[in-house]
């Protein structure tokens, strides 16, 4: 199966910028330990993995009434802090679950890709 | 997807009502193990139930009854299975966990599943109060209809609610397979929390003739049971199931005349003493522990007192007090201190109670609780214009209409300003 995994939000990890140095690096050693842990299990493969941009680089597309209008700045405030993704094939939830306690403690959220073939 | 046919003992009376009360679990969760698909397995149990409601009767009971509804059900499956097959349609099935197995064809005995099937109906990704429901149907067999009844919903709404949660488990990929030990624990403080939550909506006060569904608690209790076969040496299932046999001892007493009893108020003649020896059985062997092991075996240990008490005024209040100290100290809960003071003012004085739901207003404002327990505790120190107000706030802030005309009574039944008589209404 497949699944979205969305860094949603930080939690209760300060954002990124506030960071120091050596936390920033310990982080992204989780990131590291993800890409080994998921090539490590059987029938786990990362699709695709990206970081985003900063929330202030967003450009927000509304279409109200046949006409669309953009602005700068993601779609909600609740989005201001998405990080980031993966797209996982993974066997079952519980597999993507364990595999996601060795990110950082971000606020995740976790999507199955429905087979439309 | 939803049975059509949801086979409940009403309209399967006698040996055929026993069957299913005692093979429904144990054959559903092996047709889901080796089908991996929730939606079929269902509705051929239940049509094999209804075959064999219609032909037992008359025919006589087979000698493999559990053997024969297995087969009969699994040959509807197959039915189904080719149907879709010619229809060109292909179901989504159950995720399994790597290294699942599926259970070997069936021989003489056959295998036991349930755990399995506990654990993906109590899975966290599932919304609440969807697994207490699903628990219950799947495992228990309970009837929709008597699901939405024990939850105080309508009907469609259960109905719907089932649909949805069997969907989430497909859909997600909520896999079948054991978890590996430390998640086995975790898992099961799921699951114990969810049976808790299908026992305690049995006593939540509905109306009329539903006031209580001590019935359905008792499917509760059953889930309990089974589980606690399944995983004995599980601390926090065993304190669980102490627990919940404890309470539900006392359901003959709960209600009278359309009205609720309080615990010192209840007529002990009418608690099923056999269960409770029983539930103490199972709460003296709770060893101290952690979490939420450790808040189970408080609470059981608070259910013991109650229960060992021969009549109200020879509860040991003290040890419930003290249970409840620590039971705070574990959790931090409101509710608890709002017990806790309940049992100090029982154990030393009602001025000491008091002082306890000092901090619970700010924390709780809306309880109808906190305000009738301090109305009692405010009229036994002699505090009448404070237990007259907090009546009042009480009945104002109470959804259910019983609860109110119980407290709209010991409002009246306060005495007139300078006389002095005590009375008593506390927890049921």
């Amino acid at each position: 199966m497949k699944y979205f995994v969305l860094l949603a939000a930080d939690g209760e990890l300060p954002p990124w910028d506030k960071l120091a140095a050596d936390e920033q690096e310990a982080l992204m050693a989780r990131f590291g330990a993800f890409d080994e842990a998921c090539a490590a299990r059987p029938g786990v493969e990362i699709l695709s993995s990206e970081a985003l941009g900063d929330g202030s680089t967003a450009t927000t597309l509304r279409t109200r009434g046949g006409e669309m209008t953009i602005t700068d700045g993601p779609f909600a405030e609740a989005a201001e802090q998405i990080g980031g993704f993966y797209l996982l094939e993974a066997p079952d939830l519980d597999t993507v679950i364990e595999l996601c306690r060795v990110l950082p403690a971000y606020d995740i959220d976790i999507r199955p890709v429905p087979d439309m073939g | 997807m939803t049975s059509t046919s949801d086979p409940s003992p009403t309209w399967a009376e006698g040996p055929v009502e026993r069957v299913f009360r005692t093979e429904w679990g144990r054959l559903l969760s092996l047709l889901v193990s080796r089908t991996r698909r929730l939606d079929l397995a269902e509705d051929a149990l239940s049509e094999a139930f209804a075959r064999a409601s219609d032909r037992w009767p008359g025919e006589g009971m087979p000698a493999d009854p559990a053997g024969w509804l297995y087969a009969t059900a699994y040959r509807h499956v197959v039915g189904r299975l080719r149907a879709e097959a010619i229809a060109g349609r292909k179901a989504p099935l159950l995720a399994v966990r790597p290294g699942w197995v599926p259970p070997d064809e069936p021989a003489e005995v056959l295998a036991d599943d349930r755990l399995q099937l506990i654990l993906l109906c109590c899975h966290p990704a599932l919304p609440s109060e969807s697994r207490s429901a699903l628990a219950l149907r799947l495992v228990v067999g309970t009837s929709t209809e008597q699901i939405a009844r024990l939850f105080l919903v309508p009907p469609a709404t259960m109905a719907a609610r089932l649909t949805r949660a069997k969907k989430k488990i497909v859909l997600a990929g909520i896999p079948l397979g054991a978890p590996l030990a430390d998640e086995l624990r975790v898992r099961l403080d799921e699951v114990c929390r969810t049976i808790y939550l299908a026992f305690t909506a049995g006593y939540t006060p509905g109306t009329g003739p539903d006031l209580l569904r001590a019935d359905l608690a008792g499917d509760a209790v059953r889930l309990g049971a089974l589980l606690h076969g399944l995983v004995p040496d599980a601390p926090q299932v065993r304190a669980m199931l102490a627990l919940l046999v404890l309470q539900h001892s006392r359901r003959d007493a709960r209600q009278r005349d359309g009205r609720l009893v309080t615990l010192i108020d209840q007529d002990r003649s009418r608690w099923h003493h056999d269960e409770i020896r029983a539930g103490l059985g199972l709460a003296a062997g709770l060893e101290p522990g952690k979490g939420y092991a450790e808040e189970l075996r408080l609470q059981a240990l608070i259910a013991a007192e109650h229960a060992r008490a021969p009549t109200a005024a020879a509860t040991d209040w003290s040890a419930i007090a003290g249970h409840y100290a620590a039971l705070e100290a574990l959790t931090g809960s409101a509710i608890v201190r709002l017990n806790r003071a309940v049992a100090v003012a029982e154990a030393e004085d009602p001025r000491a109670g008091l002082d306890l739901l000092a901090s619970l207003d700010t924390v709780l404002p809306d309880s109808h609780r906190v305000a009738a327990v301090r109305a009692e505790l405010a009229q036994r120190v002699g505090d009448l214009d404070i237990a007259r107000t907090s009546y009042r706030r009480a009945i104002d802030l109470c959804a259910n209409e019983v609860e109110r005309d119980h407290l709209r009574a010991q409002l009246e039944a306060l005495p007139p300003p300078g006389s002095e008589v005590t009375s008593r209404g506390r927890r049921s």
